[in-house]
């Protein structure tokens, strides 16, 4: 998804972004490599179910059945063929739950990654090109965002916000933009003494055109990657909240949310809490194997 | 070195002010605070209550005001247990420390040999398998992790308690659990920093010299290795302490994070403020400590 941005975004970046050779060696790099390639395609499984759901899905994932309580999975002993992945305490498919489940989870993870982009490239560009006090005072409350662990206040301010879709998106978009701040402060840092930089400057662009036009397309690279690896943690952190109870309600199945009922009866059906579990790991770790390749194939260094 | 030291300390105060403001507008998120202590009262109490709690000053000097109080550790009564809520949060603490350490220690302790030796010898089974466990567990979200082992130590073989903190054995699945949150990445930055220094001139010179391999390795490779290792660690503390909020939560662990939990279903907003700003204080100290440890340890900065 990242990658199918950069053409459209690097139109006429003439002085500043890599030639269009070298981004499509990078993604033949990309495509090469198996465990890259593994993990593209479980996202595309995992993208294609969410988007689908209610049409794959076998059962409708809120009909409970009392007579189909705790149906274990099909390969187990009293597992009915119906059920693949086994009912839980009242009834519902596992199956049909977590493949609906994926939609929140990703809808969660790209949006809250789209927040903290927007805030902390802003920020970022901002810090490093203006530099002096701006700089001073947005590395401060990035230091001031460090001294919190993350998933505690996006705890404590979902939950005095009330819980709610947008408002999670929201917190755990405002509680990652650091990262972004910093990444990109580094790049511009560096990126500002330049030549091209300097040529743009002495052609009398200003300030806002250079960093727009000629700063930032620079810094695309690590911000691709670091989104990659970001929403990857920002879905962990959202299977928290659900998993905490602070989830965007009892409505709609979250995987996080799942888990935590599968908490409750983990001595008489294991498979309640592993499955949605597994459908988390697979998901995450496709998109880190996908992230760490293309942040291999992105460094010219590494050839 | 006087005059960094004195910029550190007077960004140390700043920040201390930026986490209680962070922490004085928890509360004030939650909309009007007075209905969450008596939410059936008629307007006129409203009244009174707001003006004993001085909700209605402006929000500067109710922040100053909040401000003195957490400096002299007054975060209010519990709305839920009626008890100051700082006493709450300290009575927990030592649970939720003990926890911290014990996962930290597992997890250097896997970290550290396996990262140098992978590091060390590249490619080679350990280097392998080593990487495909990072990338496991850098993906498993850290309540199934626990989970996973209720099933199979606790449900299936019978070994370990299902849950609890009253004995040894019930401590040992929660230390895991909350280890394999954090060694991935501590094995991940092991390893690149050893990669770093293992072919850099002077640790050629000392084999050249005839030292042993291991020793080359331990004595002059790992004393530069260490440098981002201590950050990482000081970093992986914050990250930790929120893991350590989800594995009491697993386990049923008396600690800070069970309490931070239930305070907030309970909306119990003054222990929330306690226990936030509490972590957040334990994080800026050891990032603090951290950050002389790294002037100290790294000589171009000490010289300047």
């Amino acid at each position: 998804m990242a990658v199918g941005t950069l053409p459209q975004e690097s139109v006429g970046l003439a002085a500043a972004a890599p030639p269009a050779r070298e981004r499509s060696r990078a993604w033949k790099k990309l495509v090469r490599n198996p465990m890259a390639l593994a993990g593209g395609v479980i996202l595309l499984v995992v993208v294609g179910a969410a988007l689908v759901a209610p049409w794959v899905a076998p059962h409708d994932p809120a009909k409970q059945s009392l007579i189909r309580r705790f149906s274990p999975p099909v390969w187990a002993a009293g597992g009915h063929s119906a059920h693949v992945l086994g009912t839980d305490q009242v009834g519902r498919d596992i199956l049909s739950r977590i493949i609906h489940g994926a939609r929140l989870s990703l809808l969660v993870g790209v949006s809250a990654v789209v927040v903290s982009l927007l805030l902390g490239v802003a920020l970022g560009l901002l810090s490093g090109y203006v530099g002096g006090r701006v700089d001073t005072v947005i590395m401060t409350v990035v230091d001031v965002t460090l001294s919190f662990p993350q998933l505690l206040l996006a705890l404590a301010f979902v939950a005095a916000l009330g819980p709610s879709l947008v408002t999670i998106i929201v917190v755990l978009g405002l509680t990652g933009w650091e990262r972004y701040a910093r990444v990109v402060r580094a790049e511009v840092l560096a990126l500002r003494e330049k030549d091209f930089i300097e040529a743009a400057r002495a052609l009398g662009l200003g300030s806002t055109r250079t960093l727009v036009r000629h700063v930032l397309p620079n810094t695309f690279s690590s911000i691709i990657v670091l989104s990659t690896l970001q929403v990857a943690q920002a879905i962990l952190q959202e299977a928290a909240l659900s998993f905490l109870g602070v989830g965007s309600g009892r409505t709609y199945p979250t995987w996080g949310q799942m888990i935590a009922l599968g908490r409750d009866f983990v001595t008489v059906a294991w498979w309640l809490p592993t499955f949605p579990g597994l459908a988390i790991l697979m998901t995450v770790l496709a998109i880190n194997l996908v992230g760490d390749r293309l942040r291999d194939a992105l460094d010219p260094r590494i050839s | 070195m006087t005059a960094l030291l004195v910029r550190r300390v007077i960004r140390l105060l700043v920040v201390c002010l930026g986490v209680s403001l962070v922490t004085f507008s928890i509360l004030h998120a939650s909309g009007d605070p007075v209905s969450l202590v008596m939410p059936e009262a008629p307007e006129a109490d409203r009244v009174v209550l707001r003006q004993a709690l001085g909700l209605d000053d402006p929000l500067a000097i109710q922040f100053l005001r909040f401000f003195g109080n957490v400096a002299t550790g007054n975060f209010g009564n519990s709305f839920f247990h009626r008890t100051p809520a700082l006493s709450l949060v300290l009575e927990r603490m030592p649970t939720t420390l003990t926890l911290t350490m014990l996962a930290m220690a597992l997890a250097l302790a896997v970290a550290v040999p396996v990262g140098i030796y992978s590091a060390v010898r590249r490619n080679s089974l350990v280097d392998h398998v080593a990487t495909v466990a990072v990338f496991l567990g850098q993906s498993m979200p850290v309540f199934w992790t626990g989970i996973m082992l209720i099933l199979l130590f606790a449900v299936q073989w019978r070994l370990l308690p299902v849950s609890g903190w009253e004995s040894w054995s019930a401590v040992v699945l929660p230390a895991i659990t909350l280890g394999t949150f954090s060694a991935p990445l501590l094995l991940r930055i092991v390893r690149s920093s050893m990669l770093e220094v293992v072919n850099l001139d002077y640790v050629r010179t000392a084999r050249a010299k005839g030292v042993s391999e291991w020793m080359v390795i331990l004595r002059h490779a790992l004393k530069n290795a260490a440098l981002p290792l201590v950050t990482v660690a000081g970093l992986q503390f914050g990250l930790l302490l929120g893991g350590a909020v989800i594995t009491e939560s697993v386990f049923a662990v008396p600690g800070v994070g069970r309490l931070i939990v239930s305070s907030i279903r309970q909306l119990d907003f003054p222990v929330v403020q306690a226990a936030v700003f509490f972590l957040a204080m334990i994080i800026v100290g050891v990032n603090f400590v951290v950050d002389m440890l790294y002037i100290y340890l790294n000589p171009q900065i000490r010289v300047r």
